[in-house]
C-alpha cells in the first residue's frame, strides 16, 4: 500500500493498466475505460465540495461545460507547437480549460455560497443549466449543433496516460490538501459551520476556495471529455451529467477519494455491462436497474460504499482482524 | 397593448398551472423538508393514466366537462396511489437519514419512474385527448378569451381554495401543519406523523395530476420526459415564494409564468429557461428564504 503514497509508481501502474487495455480489448471498451477516467475525474472534484466540505452542488456539468468548450475552440483554433509536441498543447489548453472553469467557479461560488443546503442546490442548478442555455445561442460555439472535429489524442494508450496524469495531479492534490491543516478547515465546514465560524474560520472563504478548487478539475475533466469524443454539444452537459457525478460521490461514500474512484467505475460500467440485457429482452431496461440500484443502496447502505474511509483503510482493517 | 394583454392572460393561464404542481413540492418540502423530485414524474403518470383512461373508456370522441371531470378522477385516484407507494417504499425507510441521501432517493426515484415510463408507453410523444373543445369566450377588441384559459383557471383555483380549506379548517390540515411544525411534538399530542406524512403526498399527488391533464389540454403532446423542465420550474416556483409557504407558491408560480411568457414574446424562446433560474438566483441572493417566507436565524 506504500505504492499509493508515491504518485510516480501510481503512474506507472496506470499506465501499465492502460497496455493491458490497449492490447486485450476492443474500442468499445477501451472507450469505456476512457470515460470511467473522465468521470473519475467528475467524482473525485465534487468531493471536494460535496463530501469534504459538505456543500451540496448540482451544477458540476456547467463547469464541465465550459472546459470542454474551451478547449474545443483552442484545440480547433490555436496550433503553436509542431505536430510530434502536440500534448504539450493539449496538457496546456486542459490547464487554460481548468482555469477558465475555475474563474466561473469563483463567479458562481461567491454570491450563492452564503446559501445553504437545498438552497444551494437549486442556484448551483440554476447556473449549470445558464451556461448550457447560453452555450446554446453562442453561434461561433456551434449552438445547438454542437462543436465537432475537436483533434483527438490518436491512440488509447496516448490518451490514457493524458487522462491518468490529470487523475493523479487531481488525486495528490486533494489528498495532500484534505491531510494538511488547511484541509481541517475544509471538514470543520462540513461537520459543523456555526462552531467552525466560531473558531475563527471563514466559512464562506472555505468554501468558495473549495468550489474553485472542484470546478477547476471539472474544467478538466470537460477538456478530457471533448478529446475523446471528438464531439461536443450543450446536451451533453445537461442536469442529468450533475446527478450522475453527485450520484457517484454519494455511492463512493461522502468524503472518501478512493470510494468515489470505485463508485465512478462502477457507475460507468453498469449500464453498458446491462447492455446485453437489453438485446435479450429487447426493451431499454439499462437505466431502469440503474436508477432502482441507486434507491436500493441508498436504503439499504445509506453510508455509500465506503463510507468515509478509504480503500487503505479497509484492507488495513481486513489485515488486523486476520492476523 | 393588445399583444401585451394577450401575454399577460397566457402567462396567468401558465402561471396557474405551475401553481398546481408548485404546491405538491412546497406541501412535502413544509413536511419533510425535503425536494421530492418525483414529484414530476409523478405529473407525467398523471397525463398518461388520462391518456390511457379516454382511449379505453372511448371518451376521445365526446369532449365536455364530464369527460373533464372523469379523467380527473382517474388521474388523481392512480397518481395518489403512486404518491402513497413512493412515500411508503422510498421514503419512509429514510426518514431519519441525512438530507443528501434523501435528495439521491427521490432524484433516484424520478429516474427510474422516467425511465420505466419509457419502457411500459414507449419513447415517442403521444396526443393528448381532446377532453375540451377550444372556443372564443368572448373577445374584447383583438383581445381572445378561450375556454381552455378559463378552464385552467377555474379549475386551478378551485383546487387552491380546496387545499386552503383542508389546511387551514378541518383537523387533517391542523395536524399537518403540526407536523410540519414539529412532527415529535405533534406525535406526543396523538398525532400520528407518518400517516399525516402520507396524506401529504396524497394531495400532493392529487394536485400534480389535475395539473397533469390541465398541461395535457393545452400542450396537447405528451411523453415520459415531459416532467423533467416543468417540475424544474414548479420547483423554482415554489423557493421564489417561499417553499413551505403555500401563498408563496402560488405568488411565485404566477410570477415565473408570466415572466417566461414576457421572455418568450419579447426576448427569445431559447432564453425562457435561463431565465427562470436568473430570477430565482437574483431573488435567493438578496432574500434567502424567498419573497413571502420567513427567515430563520440558526441556533447554537
Amino acid at each position: 500500500m506504500k505504492a499509493f503514497k508515491n504518485p510516480l509508481l501510481s503512474l506507472l501502474a496506470l499506465i501499465a493498466v492502460g497496455f493491458v487495455f490497449s492490447f486485450g480489448f476492443n474500442s468499445y471498451i477501451q472507450l469505456i475505460v476512457l470515460f470511467a477516467a473522465v468521470n473519475c475525474l467528475l467524482a473525485m472534484s465534487l468531493n471536494l465540495v460535496n463530501g469534504y466540505t459538505g456543500q451540496f452542488s448540482l451544477g458540476h456539468a456547467g463547469f464541465m461545460a465550459i472546459g470542454a468548450y474551451f478547449t474545443a475552440y483552442a484545440s480547433t483554433k490555436w496550433n503553436f507547437m509542431p505536430e510530434s509536441l502536440r500534448f504539450v498543447e493539449f496538457f496546456l489548453f486542459a490547464i487554460g480549460a481548468g482555469l477558465m472553469a475555475a474563474v466561473a467557479g469563483f463567479l458562481v461560488g461567491l454570491p450563492s455560497l452564503r446559501l445553504k443546503g437545498d438552497y444551494l442546490a437549486i442556484v448551483t442548478l440554476g447556473f449549470g443549466e445558464i451556461i448550457r442555455v447560453t452555450l446554446l445561442n453562442m453561434d461561433f460555439l456551434g449552438g445547438p449543433r454542437g462543436y465537432s472535429g475537436i483533434p483527438s489524442f490518436g491512440s488509447f494508450i496516448y490518451s490514457f496516460s493524458f487522462a491518468s496524469v490529470w487523475l493523479l495531479i487531481c488525486f495528490f492534490a486533494i489528498w495532500r490538501v484534505m491531510h494538511s491543516t488547511y484541509g481541517r478547515g475544509f471538514l470543520s465546514v462540513r461537520e459543523d459551520e456555526i462552531a467552525a465560524e466560531s473558531m475563527g474560520i471563514n466559512t464562506t472563504r472555505m468554501k468558495v476556495r473549495a468550489f474553485v478548487m472542484s470546478s477547476f478539475f471539472a474544467g478538466v475533466a470537460g477538456a478530457l471529455y471533448a478529446h475523446f469524443t471528438n464531439f461536443i454539444s450543450p446536451s451533453s452537459f445537461t442536469f442529468l451529467q450533475s446527478v450522475n457525478a453527485v450520484i457517484m460521490v454519494v455511492l463512493g461514500g461522502m468524503g472518501s477519494m478512493t470510494g468515489s474512484i470505485v463508485a465512478a467505475i462502477l457507475i460507468t460500467a453498469l449500464p453498458e455491462a446491462l447492455r446485453p440485457l437489453q438485446d435479450l429482452t429487447g426493451v431499454d431496461l439499462r437505466m431502469v436497474i440503474y436508477s432502482l440500484a441507486l434507491i436500493l443502496v441508498m436504503i439499504l447502505r445509506p453510508k455509500g460504499i465506503f463510507g468515509e474511509s478509504e480503500i487503505t483503510d479497509l484492507w488495513r482493517k481486513y489485515v488486523r482482524r486476520s492476523s | 397593448m393588445q399583444d401585451f394583454i394577450q401575454h399577460i392572460i397566457n402567462g396567468i393561464s401558465l402561471g396557474s398551472i405551475y401553481a398546481l404542481i408548485a404546491l405538491g413540492y412546497t406541501m412535502v418540502y413544509g413536511i419533510l423538508k425535503m425536494i421530492n423530485f418525483a414529484h414530476a414524474d409523478v405529473y407525467m403518470i398523471g397525463a398518461f393514466v388520462a391518456y390511457y383512461a379516454a382511449r379505453l373508456m372511448g371518451l376521445e370522441t365526446s369532449p365536455g366537462v364530464f369527460t373533464l371531470i372523469l379523467l380527473l378522477v382517474v388521474a388523481m385516484f392512480f397518481c395518489s396511489l403512486l404518491g402513497l407507494t413512493i412515500e411508503r417504499f422510498a421514503y419512509r425507510p429514510l426518514r431519519k437519514a441525512p438530507k443528501l441521501n434523501i435528495l439521491i432517493t427521490a432524484i433516484g426515484v424520478s429516474l427510474f419512474l422516467q425511465y420505466s415510463a419509457q419502457v411500459v408507453f414507449g419513447a415517442d410523444p403521444k396526443v393528448f385527448p381532446e377532453v375540451m373543445n377550444d372556443f372564443v369566450l368572448f373577445s374584447i377588441g383583438a383581445i381572445e378569451i378561450k375556454s381552455f384559459d378559463v378552464t385552467v383557471l377555474i379549475v386551478s383555483v378551485l383546487a387552491m381554495l380546496a387545499l386552503q380549506f383542508l389546511i387551514f379548517k378541518t383537523k387533517l390540515g391542523k395536524a399537518m401543519r403540526a407536523v410540519s411544525a414539529n412532527s415529535s411534538v405533534a406525535s406526543l399530542m396523538g398525532v400520528n406523523p407518518d400517516k399525516i406524512i402520507a396524506f401529504t403526498f396524497v394531495v400532493g399527488s392529487c394536485l400534480a395530476a389535475i395539473g397533469s391533464i390541465l398541461v395535457g389540454m393545452k400542450y396537447p403532446k405528451i411523453d415520459p420526459l415531459m416532467g423533467m423542465m416543468i417540475g424544474m420550474k414548479a420547483f423554482v416556483a415554489a423557493v421564489l415564494g417561499g417553499i413551505g409557504n403555500v401563498g408563496g407558491a402560488v405568488l411565485g408560480a404566477l410570477i415565473m409564468g408570466l415572466s417566461e411568457e414576457m421572455v418568450v414574446a419579447y426576448i427569445s424562446s431559447t432564453y425562457r429557461d435561463a431565465f427562470a433560474f436568473g430570477i430565482l438566483i437574483v431573488i435567493l441572493i438578496f432574500r434567502p428564504a424567498g419573497i413571502l417566507g420567513k427567515y430563520t436565524v440558526e441556533k447554537v
